[in-house]
């Protein structure tokens, strides 16, 4: 049974693990599912994801939701093929999973808020962005960056010498941000930041996400 | 070199990582970081955690912080004893994370702003909560909780019918609703997820993390400026609970070297 993913492609999550699966050489069906419809909240869908959400994950295993859960049971059923993704040691993997959780509980609440305010609701909804939640959000991920700065100034990827799940589970938020927020400064005042972006950013797994469907 | 945790028994995140170590049958030492002096935001603690806050896990391999990153690795390195968390197969450790993604993006923002609101905020600064705050997560919690109730009638834990680290994951935060934030009707109303609850809350290693003693003959060593009154000077912050129960010989050793900071 071909692995399918549920979701589209102007989906952050979708993308995401879709990427995983271009590093992993995991071929796959792209369902889309029809969200301006909404057909992300109907009983069909909510069958597979009860939280109403995209991206879902299925193999002849199993069925999923939660794009980083997704990513790591990516990682961990095809580690012996494409990118490692997890390191190679279990102190690499602990590091990974330190860093996919500061992404997942700092970065992520922070970009996120940003993205849609700034793109993603008028894009929705005709509306403008709430301008106190910008600002709240812009000072949190301010904050946020500097630790990376930091980090990054020492590693050159967030776990250590080594691409992995921490870095790639940064792709889909931090593209929009720079392509569509107005406030991509933020990254790129950041030389060490600015760096590893663009460094992941031009991977060819993260390049085909965008490209995707486009003959 | 043994297991260090640095944190505070009343946090939430450092109680979840206790209770990982409990149910593997890990000794760990406790090092106290008084969140209320701020400790957590000195260079001596960012050195640990950039991001400034508990806990943080240390070994002899790996300096760690984010409690559910800890726990994982924890886990994962301790998979040959005590209780297994990542289910059994891959298949089964798949649904663990996929839970654990839950309870960390929709079920931890909403009640940690409850939690926030009615309780943290009064307990260490005196202040009272934003009721705005509090109404709208109590909206997004219950629409989560009636999704847990479908899941939890199909299910007798959260991943399948095997406990585990998704379980686990709830501990601090549904404590503090139950108990400290008067919103126990949000569990409490809905069979499947209170009988979870019921089930889950009995466990030894949850009950040993809830109720970390204060026996002042094992007082930890404490990462604080907070002038050193009495060795009750922690119990002596309202809504903590001492429980009364001496602190197990494994966790403290000998007596370690602060005993004299901690006695007046």
């Amino acid at each position: 049974m071909a692995v399918k993913v549920y979701g589209i492609p102007l989906s952050t999550a979708t993308r995401n693990a879709m990427a995983t699966l271009y590093e992993k050489g995991v071929e796959f069906e792209l369902v889309t599912v029809n969200m301006k419809e909404g057909a992300h909240k109907r009983p069909e869908h909510l069958k597979l994801n009860p939280f109403g959400k995209v991206p879902v994950y299925q193999d002849e295993d199993v069925t999923l939701f939660e794009s980083r859960a997704i990513n790591r049971y990516i990682s961990t059923k095809y580690e012996g093929q494409g990118t490692p993704l997890f390191g190679k040691t279990p102190s690499e993997k602990a590091l990974v999973e330190q860093w996919i959780e500061v992404e997942g509980q700092n970065y992520y609440p922070a970009m996120s808020p940003l993205n849609y305010q700034l793109f993603f609701k008028k894009m929705f909804s005709g509306e403008g962005p709430d301008e106190a939640i910008v600002a709240t959000n812009v000072q949190k991920l301010n904050a946020v960056l500097d630790i990376y700065e930091a980090r990054l100034a020492e590693s050159k990827y967030l776990a250590g010498d080594f691409f992995s799940l921490a870095d790639l589970s940064h792709y889909a938020q931090t593209e929009y941000f720079m392509k569509h927020s107005g406030k991509s400064d933020l990254i790129t005042s950041r030389p060490h930041v600015a760096s590893w972006w663009e460094d992941i950013s031009n991977r060819s797994s993260w390049q085909k996400t965008i490209t995707y469907g486009s003959s | 070199m043994v297991v260090k945790v640095y944190g505070l028994p009343i946090s939430t995140a450092t109680r979840n990582v206790m209770t990982t170590l409990h149910e593997k049958g890990v000794e760990f030492e406790l090092v106290i970081v008084d969140l209320k002096e701020k400790c957590q935001k000195r260079p001596e603690f960012l050195k640990l955690n950039p991001i400034g806050k508990v806990p943080v896990y240390q070994d002899e391999e790996v300096t760690l912080f984010e409690s559910r990153a800890i726990n994982r690795y924890i886990a994962r390195k301790y998979e040959g004893q005590g209780t297994p968390l990542l289910g059994r197969t891959p298949t089964e450790r798949a649904v663990v994370e996929q839970w654990m993604e839950v309870e960390g993006q929709y079920y931890f923002p909403s009640i940690w702003a409850i939690n926030y609101q009615l309780y943290i905020r009064k307990m260490f600064w005196g202040e009272g909560p934003d009721l705005d705050i509090v109404a709208i997560n109590e909206q997004k919690l219950t629409a989560l909780l009636d999704v847990y109730e479908s899941r939890l009638s199909e299910s007798k834990y959260l991943a399948g019918d095997f406990f585990s680290l998704a379980d686990l994951s709830h501990y601090g935060h549904t404590e503090y609703l139950m108990t400290k934030s008067g919103k126990s009707h949000l569990i409490n109303s809905r069979p499947h997820v209170a009988a979870w609850w019921e089930d889950i809350s009995s466990r030894s290693a949850w009950q040993k993390a809830k109720n970390y003693g204060s026996n002042p003959q094992s007082a930890p060593v404490t990462i604080s400026d907070a002038p050193k009154k009495s060795t009750t000077h922690i119990g002596a912050w309202p809504g903590l609970t001492s429980g009364g129960s001496k602190m197990e010989a494994h966790s403290w050793g000998k007596t370690p070297p602060s005993i004299s900071l901690m006695t007046s």
